[in-house]
């Protein structure tokens, strides 16, 4: 393997048996440089005004006419939207690149809030399966329950929970953090990357199961460790930074984070840790 | 993909068709190839209801052979000369399609495995559901559909199971449609969401102690599993913890007996299911969309965990 520090990108993605053909269309990837700020901001996003707030009825709307008019009041510089209605319908909130403070008032069904970057969210209710899937930036926060897949491969942000949630919550998370004040279910953590995954309550089997990295802590009962899943010490820093994260995420204020146990990837895989995550950004 | 839905009101009766309905039409887009309800109606428990098929509904997508309507009547014909030989007096009879039949039967039975046996020994004929209180009627296309065209919605009752199928395993009929009747006992259905990947094994173990599967479709297992374990002396929630581990696979299913009401959801926890319960309603489907289309308000609901067995009673 090549010094990584050393060559190219390309030559960094050649050495990781990456592909480095040239991307077109829609997947082309955007640099931008901050000396041209007025490039320094993304295709389509919209100046909002937080204080600027309407309310939006989704009652009688599909999810595609409620996510296009909550664009459309983006558009109109509205900065805090309160959501009516949502009734448990799949896919509201997806695709949100904005800065956004996001209401919604009820639960919502499957895909919510999926591959958003930037809003902060409040849904007072319930979530279903994969919500927040694909989060890079931001701010989710459910009152009651979530399902299955919660956050599933989220790049960033804090991805909360007040209540407990079903399996597999942080499947393939590259980044972010996920905050659970209940119990998790089986396959917590399955081949998560990076990141942090903190539950204040129990967790199913399988817990961790095939990461390659990122760290679990968890204050109740763990139901099984999964393959390369490890106990790792709880550090005095671990115990700053959960009493910093639970203060913010709301939740667990007065939680002994002492004896929360910390679980990390016991196997070191590929070449994973070698890199430092901007190198890991360059290649991939 | 497939839905499931199921409702059970504790302590009173309520539209339960019409309810179901509605649950099962918010699923239709995870699979409406066929549609099938297992409705506990209010009865005064004397009569056996046997609902039958003589054919297959060969409309549009069916993977059955079109047959001629004589064909049904000279079936029908042969279970009534059957049923008359057995002692089992007609008391209603409806023939709602050409091929599916509603009797109402007055006959004293406990063990149902001889008579299920003589009336399926006719070819052509399945016994989709016998029970004094349990009715399951299933058929192509989705909720709304069947439910036209079988007068559903005005059947009341206690509760209600029922499923929005995407065929995969096996073919666009009724007979791999859901409900299961778990045969041969009275009253008790299954629906499922997922696949069983150990169905042969089972299969061949269930049919030499005697079960009887009247399709190729996996889900049909369970309800042969669990009617092999109650046979045994199991109740109703020993039969579904044993399938916890007795059955391999993905799976989320629900089994409904003349008063009660279960859901078992597999270890890895694969396949969805949602659940809102208090103290005189249970509601579950594979989405919260199910369940608000009899609780429109804003509710607290949860996702059952992994290995999950509950069982509820009227």
């Amino acid at each position: 393997m090549a010094n990584l520090k050393t060559v190219s990108k390309k030559s960094k993605a050649q050495s990781m048996g990456m592909h480095t053909e040239v991307l077109t269309g829609r997947t082309q990837q955007k640099f931008f440089n901050p000396d041209e700020a007025e490039n320094f901001y993304y295709f389509g996003t919209y100046d909002v005004d937080f204080n600027k707030r309407t309310d939006l009825d989704v009652k009688d709307m599909t999810a595609p006419e409620a996510n296009k008019e909550i664009d459309n009041l983006m558009s109109q510089g509205y900065g805090t939207i309160v959501i009516k209605n949502p009734q448990g319908k799949h896919s509201l909130g997806v695709g949100i690149l904005n800065k956004l403070n996001l209401i919604f008032e009820g639960s919502l069904g499957y895909f919510g809030m999926g591959s958003c970057d930037g809003p902060i969210v409040r849904i007072n209710g319930r979530v279903g399966w994969s919500c927040a899937e694909n989060l890079m930036a931001g701010k989710v926060v459910i009152e009651k329950n979530a399902g299955s897949c919660f956050g599933a491969a989220i790049r960033g942000g804090d991805l909360i929970c007040k209540g407990s949630v079903g399996a597999r919550t942080g499947i393939d998370m590259k980044g972010g953090t996920i905050i659970i004040g209940g119990d998790a279910g089986a396959f917590t953590g399955f081949m998560m990357q990076r990141g942090r995954i903190i539950i204040l309550g129990d967790v199913g089997i399988n817990l961790g199961d095939s990461m390659y990295d990122g760290t679990i802590f968890v204050g109740g009962e763990i139901g099984s460790y999964g393959s390369d899943a490890v106990d790792s010490e709880l550090t005095s820093n671990d115990q700053d930074w959960l009493k910093r994260k639970l203060k913010v995420a709301e939740i667990g204020e007065n939680f002994d984070v002492s004896k929360m146990k910390k679980i990390v990837a016991g196997k070191k895989l590929w070449n994973y840790d070698n890199l430092e995550p901007t190198e890991k950004k360059g290649a991939i | 993909m497939c839905g499931i839905a199921g409702l059970i009101h504790r302590g009173k009766s309520s539209n339960v068709g019409s309810e179901l309905q509605g649950m099962l039409q918010a699923l239709k887009h995870r699979g409406e190839d066929s549609t099938g309800y297992a409705l506990y109606g209010d009865t005064d428990g004397k009569n056996f209801i046997m609902r039958f098929k003589v054919g297959e509904n060969v409309g549009e997508g069916s993977s059955s052979v079109m047959e001629d309507v004589s064909v049904y009547d000279e079936r029908k014909k042969i279970v009534d000369q059957t049923l008359d030989e057995m002692g089992a007096k007609v008391v209603k009879e409806e023939r709602t399609l050409p091929y599916s039949l509603r009797y109402e039967l007055d006959y004293n039975v406990k063990d149902l495995l001889e008579f299920s046996q003589r009336i399926e020994s006719i070819p052509g004929v399945e016994i989709l559901s016998m029970g004094k209180s349990l009715e399951v009627i299933k058929d192509l296309g989705n909720a709304k559909m069947v439910c036209d065209r079988y007068s559903l919605d005005k059947v009341v009752g206690t509760h209600a199971i029922g499923h929005a199928r995407m065929a995969t395993e096996s073919g666009v009929d009724i007979k791999s449609a859901h409900p299961f009747w778990g045969y041969p006992f009275s009253d008790v259905s299954v629906v499922h969401n997922g696949q069983l990947t150990n169905y042969w094994n089972n299969r061949r173990v269930l049919e030499n102690k005697g079960m009887r599967f009247m399709s190729e479709c996996d889900s049909e297992l369970i309800a042969v599993y669990i009617a092999e374990k109650m046979r045994d002396g199991a109740t109703l929630e020993e039969g579904m913890k044993a399938s916890l581990t007795g059955l391999d696979g993905v799976f989320t299913y629900f089994v409904a007996t003349k008063d009660s009401l279960g859901m078992a959801k597999d270890t890895m926890a694969a396949k969805p299911l949602v659940l809102y319960e208090s103290d005189d309603l249970v509601a579950m489907g594979s989405e919260e969309i199910a369940i608000r289309s009899v609780l429109p308000q804003e509710i607290d609901t949860y996702d059952p965990f992994d290995g999950e067995v509950k069982v509820w009673q009227i």
